[in-house]
């Protein structure tokens, strides 16, 4: 097989500086299962709820000073700033540019919105990686963040949570992980959708597993090792959306990881499926310990439905960058358990 | 426009990022910016972002809120003086009401402050919360 699908820039380029953000309160399983089916277990332990003072934009900005604190630029050098969002506080006027403003790196930049349900991030991350690969700029940044819904009832309801990630990316002799490689694969598959105007999303149901979640992320995981001459053993840690634990443990043994290479970066247990920031802040955490020469698998999926895939190497910059903002197990770690009724309040769900 | 949105508009550099001025004639950080230094009284316009770090001054707790706050109560409004030396009045956020002490380490955060209604806009500025949950690196 030709390697006409892997990705690469012209340039080698890397991540520089990336950041994570995730809300403290948490909302057990077993708590929406006592509302909504008179007790028993759910899908996961818990999941992050932002709180009222919290939304996409501010879970944004925070990721996004993060990454901005380990990259050890000025904001101002980012060529680009690009969100992905399901979940974005306006429908018309864009998250990118309040995280630019806060970031103090307005005026000569791109600032846009990405839309690929669950994949918007690394949507971004792609298209990041393209600017400073062609030389359009040296920085760019790319964001996946969401405070996902669910229909209060809907198995939705136990997974659905807050939080998010942010990425510079910038040359490779300044990244702490540069790219070996990159690729997507996208198809029309209706497996999760939200109409305009409608609050919650609806979803396929079985239709969300095997077409949809499963086909996407092992076809692109698997072509891009095929295409780099990779294999699993090749990996100390892979990344896979994570809209539970059981859909990225399976694709993950179907395509030859084992348990200790997704357990860093799987984190649904802990905060639910943080929708565009999910397989992201799996990255990030990955991040957080990574030592220099591992090697990292991602890859994300968006219903609709498409996943992209990287590979990336870590540097010894990674070292030294590492404590310079709170890492995910801080984050996960400073937690307040809320009960259904102050969640309701939290997210709005009174409104009709 | 609405003389709200316009008034938003001009504070962002403040709200969202504290951004302040510095005065180039005593070294004085000034914030909320206002051109003129309140210590030497010379002209101040050398913008200058502050860290954001700080400790808590004094503090009340908000239960009666004013119009446009109601769903935040009871929340605690402090006085946090900033490591750069300016105090400025600000929300306190993910921390509950009870746990608030003199002296308390906080970090500036950017969030939510309120909406102009159901179909205004949003209005985001500073906050802060208690920064004890991680720990910098101590060779950056
Ligand atoms: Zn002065």
């Amino acid at each position: 097989m030709s390697s006409q699908h892997l990705m690469q820039p012209e340039r080698a380029v890397g991540i520089i500086g990336y950041g994570s953000y995730i809300p403290m309160y948490r909302l057990s399983s077993t708590e929406v299962a006592r509302v909504w089916s008179g007790g028993g277990r759910g899908p996961i332990k818990e999941k992050a709820v932002a709180g009222l003072d919290e939304d996409t934009v501010t879970i944004a900005m925070e990721a996004a000073r993060n990454a901005v604190a380990r990259a050890e630029i000025q904001a101002d050098a980012l060529r680009a700033i690009w969100v992905g969002s399901e979940s974005p506080p306006y429908a018309v006027k864009p998250a990118s540019t309040l995280v630019a403003e806060a970031l103090g790196a307005t005026p000569y930049l791109l600032a846009a919105d990405f839309e690929f349900a669950c994949k918007a991030g690394s949507e971004a991350l792609q298209a990041a990686l393209g600017l400073v690969g062609s030389r359009m700029g040296d920085y760019a940044m790319a964001i996946g963040a969401d405070t996902a819904q669910g229909r209060p009832g809907d198995d939705l309801e136990y997974t659905a949570s807050s939080g998010g990630s942010a990425f510079v990316v910038g040359p490779a002799d300044l990244a702490v992980a540069t790219l070996l490689g990159s690729l997507s694969y996208a198809t029309d598959t209706p497996d999760f959708w939200r109409r305009a105007y409608q609050h919650y999303p609806r979803h396929g149901g079985r239709f969300t597993g095997e077409p949809a979640y499963f086909h996407h992320t092992q076809s692109a995981a698997s072509r891009l090792m095929e295409e780099l001459g990779m294999d699993p053993d090749d990996f100390e840690f892979a990344i896979f959306h994570q809209p539970n634990v059981k859909f990225p443990s399976r694709a993950a043994r179907r395509l030859g990881f084992t348990a200790e290479q997704i357990d860093t970066g799987l984190l649904s247990n802990l905060i639910g499926n943080t929708y565009a920031g999910a397989s992201l802040t799996g990255l990030s955490a990955v991040l957080d310990v990574a030592k220099p020469g591992d090697r990292i698998l991602l890859v994300s999926f968006g219903s609709g439905a498409g996943s992209d895939a990287f590979v990336w190497e870590v540097t010894e910059r990674i070292t030294s960058r590492q404590d310079k903002a709170p890492r995910v197990t801080d984050y996960i770690r400073r937690r307040t358990e809320i009960d259904y009724a102050l969640y309701v309040r939290y997210r709005g769900k009174l409104k009709t | 426009m609405d003389p709200k949105v316009v008034n938003d508009w001009r504070l962002r550099g403040q709200r969202y990022r504290l951004e302040g001025e510095l005065c180039d004639h005593c070294g004085e950080a000034i914030f909320p910016p206002r051109d003129i230094c309140p210590k030497c009284h010379e002209p101040a316009k050398t913008p200058q972002t502050l860290s954001g770090r700080g400790e808590v001054y004094t503090f009340s707790t908000i239960y009666s809120a004013p119009e446009g706050f109601e769903a935040y109560t009871p929340y605690t409004v402090a006085l946090v003086k900033l490591e750069e030396g300016p105090i400025v009045t600000a929300q306190l956020t993910d921390v509950p009401p009870a746990e608030v002490q003199i002296g308390m380490p906080v970090e500036m955060v950017t969030r939510r402050l309120r909406t102009h209604g159901e179909e205004g806009t949003i209005v985001y500025g500073y906050k802060f919360r208690p920064a004890s949950f991680w720990h910098a690196s101590t060779q950056a």
